[in-house]
């Protein structure tokens, strides 16, 4: 009950791509630096996709998903663009089956986002992966949109 | 048949870091079902008055054996006798009541502050005498010594092992603290072993008792400790890169195994039980992890998803190929062995419920022993009769146990707190 208003806010397969479309992945795209001097610190600042940091999956898979696409290209753009920084990917399940095999799912999905992230360039030494389980996972699910919220991988960057 | 006991006990010791804290648990206790044959028994009142000893060692006897389901205990209150020796019981007394078998016994002080317990078993139809015990213990071991009485009645009367005079780890959250405790078999007397904010799970018993291994996310990822019951001395077993965990102790003690992620999927391993000696056992590009060691020592068995869905299979210690073990079922899970090696309780997946199974290896059969839900972390008693497991009740996690023929069950829950993850321990010396 307590994490409902994050779950809401967390929901959003959908929503993640939408907001990114005009203004920020065009400036994004064209003028980097400047942008982030500009607005502060792209990784924080709403409006621009690098502050989308989860990555959805479906119920015992680790498939990374088309539409985490443009998420996951920014991503690895920004790792590329700075060799200094560093991400760590911390896997997580959702409650259902043991805490020991979603342990092992949550590492797996991580290591699919860090596969993703190297395939565009991001280094091996900046990507560290880890895995929750379902320890982190919201309790007491009565559907699957609930469920959903819990099955991800989150990208949490060095000194956050 | 259905009963309700509250049982409740101040914590008496803490073992364990500065982390631990005082605990005020009420474990509950709820039995269901029952053998269709009970042995009736009539438990008389220990005679305590030349002691010091508070609590009623006749009643702890009487819960434990309620609590297995094979035993009906009988009310004495109207029998106007209070035998103490067994010369002294006038059996026509007790065949009125339907008594099968009684059992008497009496408390005394010796010099030194300790305490002498007799007790004697008899059978009422025979007249004849079955078995009587002399203890000599310290004051502290008055519960534990009813645990053990209450054993020699069990195998007396049923042919069964032992099982009375163990304990269970698990862990408890409770406003926003883990805990691992550790508690005896009848939920009595919870001790904390270590307490962190973040996550503790997979405790598991050294096969000697002495010792439990588990895994910690307070470093905020998964690392092993294994933590001396005696000293309250913790050793870091295992903090490679990535996560660490699902420790299985080799049954002389000597290893574990373990799941390794280092950068990559879960992968199992062996480690001596001081941290040196690490051993790649699997090397697949699937999740392999939950490992369970055999009570032969040859074989790990484990939960692997290779084949597409996540099935048991098992695995020569010193690596090699690995076979299918489970075949029924969406899902198996979380393997367990039966102290006798003969058996598997598993996780096991159909529909959406996750409910406890058994599987005999030598005949593949399988039996699913509970309800379904969200069932998981299945372990046998010391005597392989009774599974303990994690279930969820009111929206928190409670404790299950059922026998492996599935007839009784029981259900232990926390007033105050969310228990998962429990595992039973060896039997207590």
């Amino acid at each position: 009950m307590a994490d409902k208003p994050a779950a809401v806010e967390d929901k959003s397969p959908t929503t993640t791509s939408a907001p990114a479309a005009p203004a920020s992945d065009a400036t994004a795209d064209t003028a980097p630096a400047t942008e982030s001097m500009v607005t502060g610190n792209p990784l924080t600042d709403p409006n621009n996709i690098l502050s989308k940091r989860s990555v959805y999956f479906d119920f015992d898979k680790d498939t990374v998903k088309e539409e985490f696409r443009p998420l996951i290209e920014a991503h690895a753009k920004y790792l590329a663009e700075h060799a200094n920084a560093k991400v760590i990917l911390q896997g997580n399940a959702d409650e259902r089956g043991t805490r020991e095999y979603n342990l092992s799912l949550g590492q797996r999905r991580a290591v699919a986002v860090k596969q993703s992230l190297n395939l565009l360039s991001a280094q091996d030494k900046q990507i560290e992966t880890v895995s929750f389980g379902e320890e982190k996972a919201t309790a007491n699910c009565k559907d699957e949109a609930c469920h959903q919220t819990s099955r991800r991988v989150d990208i949490v960057y060095e000194g956050e | 048949m259905k009963k309700l006991f509250k049982l409740f006990q101040p914590l008496l010791i803490v073992l364990g870091l500065a982390t631990s804290q005082l605990v005020n648990a009420a474990l509950e206790i709820e039995i269901t079902g029952g053998s269709a044959q009970q042995i009736p028994i009539a438990i008389v009142p220990f005679g305590q008055a030349g002691s010091s000893a508070q609590e009623k060692i006749a009643d702890i006897i009487a819960a434990d054996l309620r609590r297995s389901g094979l035993f009906r205990v009988l009310e004495t209150a109207g029998v106007a006798s209070r035998p103490t020796d067994l010369a002294q019981v006038k059996y026509p007394e007790w065949s009125v009541l339907q008594a099968q078998a009684i059992t008497v016994g009496n408390v005394t002080t010796l010099p030194g502050n300790r305490l002498k317990v007799t007790f004697g078993l008899a059978d009422v139809l025979k007249q004849s005498q079955l078995v009587t015990m002399e203890y000599n213990i310290a004051p502290n071991q008055l519960r534990l010594t009813a645990h053990k009485i209450a054993d020699v009645i069990y195998q007396k009367l049923t042919g069964e092992g032992p099982i009375f005079a163990s304990r269970i780890a698990y862990i408890n959250k409770a406003k926003g603290r883990y805990s691992l405790q550790i508690a005896d078999a009848d939920g009595v007397n919870p001790q904390t072993v270590v307490a962190s904010s973040e996550p503790i799970i997979s405790p598991a018993w050294s096969p000697d008792g002495t010792k439990i291994a588990y895994v910690s996310f307070e470093k905020k990822k998964p690392i092993i400790f294994v933590q001396s019951l005696t000293t309250g001395q913790r050793l870091t077993l295992a903090s490679f890169k990535g996560n660490n965990s699902a420790p299985s102790w080799s049954p002389d003690g000597s290893k574990l195994a373990i799941v390794l992620s280092h950068s990559a999927n879960s992968q199992l391993y062996t480690i001596n039980a001081d941290g040196t000696g690490l051993k790649q056992v699997t090397k697949s590009s699937a999740i392999d992890t939950e490992p369970s060691w055999s009570p032969d020592g040859k074989w790990i068995y484990f939960t692997s998803d290779r084949g597409g869905n996540p099935q048991i299979y098992k695995v020569s210690v010193l690596g090699g190929a690995a076979q299918r073990v489970t075949f029924q079922g969406d899902h198996n899970l979380s393997p367990h062995f039966s102290p006798d090696g003969k058996f598997l309780a598993v996780v096991r997946k159909d529909g959406g419920k996750y409910s406890i199974a058994t599987q005999d290896l030598a005949s593949g059969q399988t039996q699913v022993l509970s309800q379904g839900g969200q069932d998981e972390s299945p372990s046998f008693a010391p005597n392989g009769r009774v599974i303990l497991y994690a279930t969820r009740a009111g929206g928190r996690g409670a404790l299950a146990a059922v026998s492996a023929d599935g007839r009784v069950k029981q259900r232990l829950s926390e007033s105050d707190g969310d228990i998962r993850e429990p595992a039973w321990g060896p039997l207590l010396n």
